[in-house]
């Protein structure tokens, strides 16, 4: 497979392509560096992504069926942002997995994925081992905007939708709170990683088995009177939950999704999500390309 | 080096592999990868009259070698398609195909006239469509309806029109003929089967719209065998597609008869499968000594 593609690229029409793109046609990835700001959305062409074999170079298994991955690519760890997510081929399916970006390295040139074994193609997934190589096609999607990390934000995140807030949090540091719930002890994740960023973390268990019981929005409604903007990702009754809390207190709010998901890219339409646009009409957008990040505002729930 | 050009309806085609339509948007996510002239046509997404805000999410469920899909014909309707997307496409170059599909038979027409007048190289009729209630399969399933559409937006059509088939019918040489009899310039097939999954957990099916249409290669030999059927039974140009996935497909797939192929599902594990397929397609004719693409359509010889 990636005989082939070297040969296309070692092709003189290709070489001049690829140059030709990366020269004129966009920035270097979406945020302006030294603003930290989003570019504004230019209907579509602002993304730059590849399919690249990437080497797994750290793997670990977090929690029962959750697996933290590693995987080395100099072109991805240079230009991944805080939200944005890897599509993994998955030998003999048909469709490649959506993992959510969860931290970047780019001393190691590695993308941290954590994941769960949800079915069949995740469980081929967590059978990779260290030195193998994955075909990821990255990065993709509108991540977080992060705007000025010096203003103070609270990250909520359940279960699985935990690591794609870490990237994102790092930013803020000290600036952080972060509210984490899982099911229970045994599947908490992370948590030290946030930690070790600086922020300052409020731990839930649905059973009370490690930190406080009960969910996360019970923290939040505390939190948000001490915050200027909110990101959360986790199951959508949580979601809708932070979402409507950060509204009644008009704190802003972005929040990640998911759906099930076809090329990644945009072209085939799969993964809508009903939006409501600013003239009050509702319509879908997707979420591999125009997500996963929304504003929760806009989001039809 | 062969000649990998082929000639569909008066159209010239710098290689046989066309973007099928529904996987491809109109092409601009996919100019990150690689030029869109690697292609011999894109057809695009399929258009409706007016924007369609397609079918609620999930619209896609994984199967055994392949996908189920419900989009729903979601887009922004043929006057945007028009103005934002048609000359953009026109300048990279590759043949543009426009995919229609509609309510009515007047839908139809409207479109296809709108088309005529505009830079598209060929229009492909969508009759085939599964997941939408309207979105023309009522029109694809009989020869009196295939043959009625046909006639209609023939009437109204100046560019080469093709005609994509249902394979969900009884007797599919029948329908074909019935299109080419009322003037179609080349057939394409097949469009997705109807299929359905069930979540056992919920008792739901995965998708929204409950069923969907199958692709990919779980559906590859039943696209062969129609092919295969069709282009003996006419002679107008067939487009084969269904589950195409590696240039030994494509190969099999013209020998079935099929002059032009479309490629889909496979682009959604790996974006490059369309070079792939050009370079192992160019390959395999010079090992054979072809000299150009054209010598291996219809090759096949049946038992």
């Amino acid at each position: 497979m990636a005989g082939i593609k070297n040969v296309l690229k070692g092709s003189h029409d290709y070489t001049l392509y690829k140059k030709r793109k990366s020269l004129v046609n966009r920035p270097q990835n979406m945020y302006n560096k030294k603003q930290n700001q989003r570019l504004a959305f230019d209907g579509g062409s602002y993304m730059k992504y590849d399919t690249q074999q990437c080497r797994l170079t750290y793997k670990e298994e977090l929690a029962p069926g959750v697996f933290d991955f590693r995987l080395q690519n100099q072109a991805f760890a240079a230009s991944a942002q805080p939200g944005q997510f890897a599509h993994l081929l998955v030998p003999g399916k048909p469709l490649r997995r959506p993992i959510s970006i969860c931290d970047v390295d780019q001393k190691a040139d590695t993308l941290r994925l954590v994941f769960e074994v949800r079915g069949e193609g995740t469980q081929i997934l967590a059978q990779y081992q260290v030195g193998d190589c994955l075909d990821v096609l990255a990065p993709l999607g509108r991540g977080f905007t992060i705007g000025d990390t010096s203003r103070r934000a609270l990250f909520v995140g359940g279960g699985i939708g935990v690591p794609p807030l870490l990237y994102a949090a790092k930013q803020f540091g000290v600036n952080a709170t972060v509210i984490i719930g899982f099911r229970n002890r045994d599947a908490v994740i992370l948590k030290k990683d946030f930690e070790q960023a600086g922020c300052r973390v409020i731990l839930h268990t649905d059973d009370g088995s490690a930190g406080r019981g009960g969910f996360v929005t019970e923290s939040c409604r505390e939190e948000l009177e001490n915050c200027e903007q909110v990101f959360a990702c986790g199951p959508a009754p949580m979601l809708k939950a932070v979402a409507g809390q950060a509204q009644e207190r008009c704190v802003p709010c972005q929040i990640s999704l998911e759906e099930r998901m076809g090329c990644g890219v945009g072209a085939c339409l799969v993964c809508a999500c009903k939006i409501r646009k600013a003239d009050g009409s509702e319509g879908y957008l997707h979420v591999c390309k125009d997500g996963p990040v929304f504003d929760a505002k806009e989001v039809v729930w | 080096m062969a000649d990998l050009s082929v000639n569909i309806a008066g159209v010239t085609f710098g290689n046989p592999l066309i973007a099928a339509s529904g996987t491809f948007g109109f092409g601009r996510e996919y100019q990150e990868f690689y030029p869109l002239s690697t292609l011999g046509g894109i057809s695009c997404k399929g258009i409706t009259l007016k924007e369609r805000a397609g079918n609620p999410p999930p619209r896609i469920a994984e199967t055994p070698a392949g996908i189920l899909n419900a989009v729903g014909l979601q887009n922004p309707g043929v006057d945007h398609f028009m103005e934002k997307d048609l000359s953009w496409l026109k300048g990279q170059g590759t043949v543009v195909i426009a995919n229609i599909a509609g309510n009515t038979p007047e839908e139809y027409c409207e479109m296809a006239e709108k088309l005529s007048d505009s830079s598209v190289d060929m229009i492909e009729m969508n009759i085939s469509c599964p997941n939408v209630k309207h979105g023309g399969v009522q029109f694809g399933t009989s020869c009196e309806s295939v043959g009625a559409i046909t006639r209609a937006v023939r009437e109204h059509c100046k560019k080469p029109l093709m005609v994509k088939l249902s394979p969900n019918v009884a007797d599919i040489v029948s329908i074909a003929k019935a299109a080419e009899a009322e003037g179609a310039d080349a057939l394409s097939l097949i469009n997705t089967l109807t299929g359905m999954r069930i979540d056992i957990e919920t008792g739901r099916p995965i998708i929204r719209n409950n069923t969907g249409g199958l692709s990919g290669p779980a559906v590859f030999p039943v696209a062969v065998r129609m092919v295969w059927q069709v282009s003996s039974a006419v002679s107008i140009p067939v487009v084969g597609m269904g589950g195409i996935s590696t240039w030994k497909d494509a190969v099999e797939m013209l020998m079935a008869g099929a002059s032009a192929l479309q490629i889909g599902t496979v682009l959604f594990s790996d974006p490059y499968a369309p070079v792939k397929i050009r370079q192992g397609l160019d390959e395999f004719l010079d090992k054979k000594g072809l000299r150009s693409v054209r010598e291996l359509t219809g090759t096949v010889r049946p038992w």
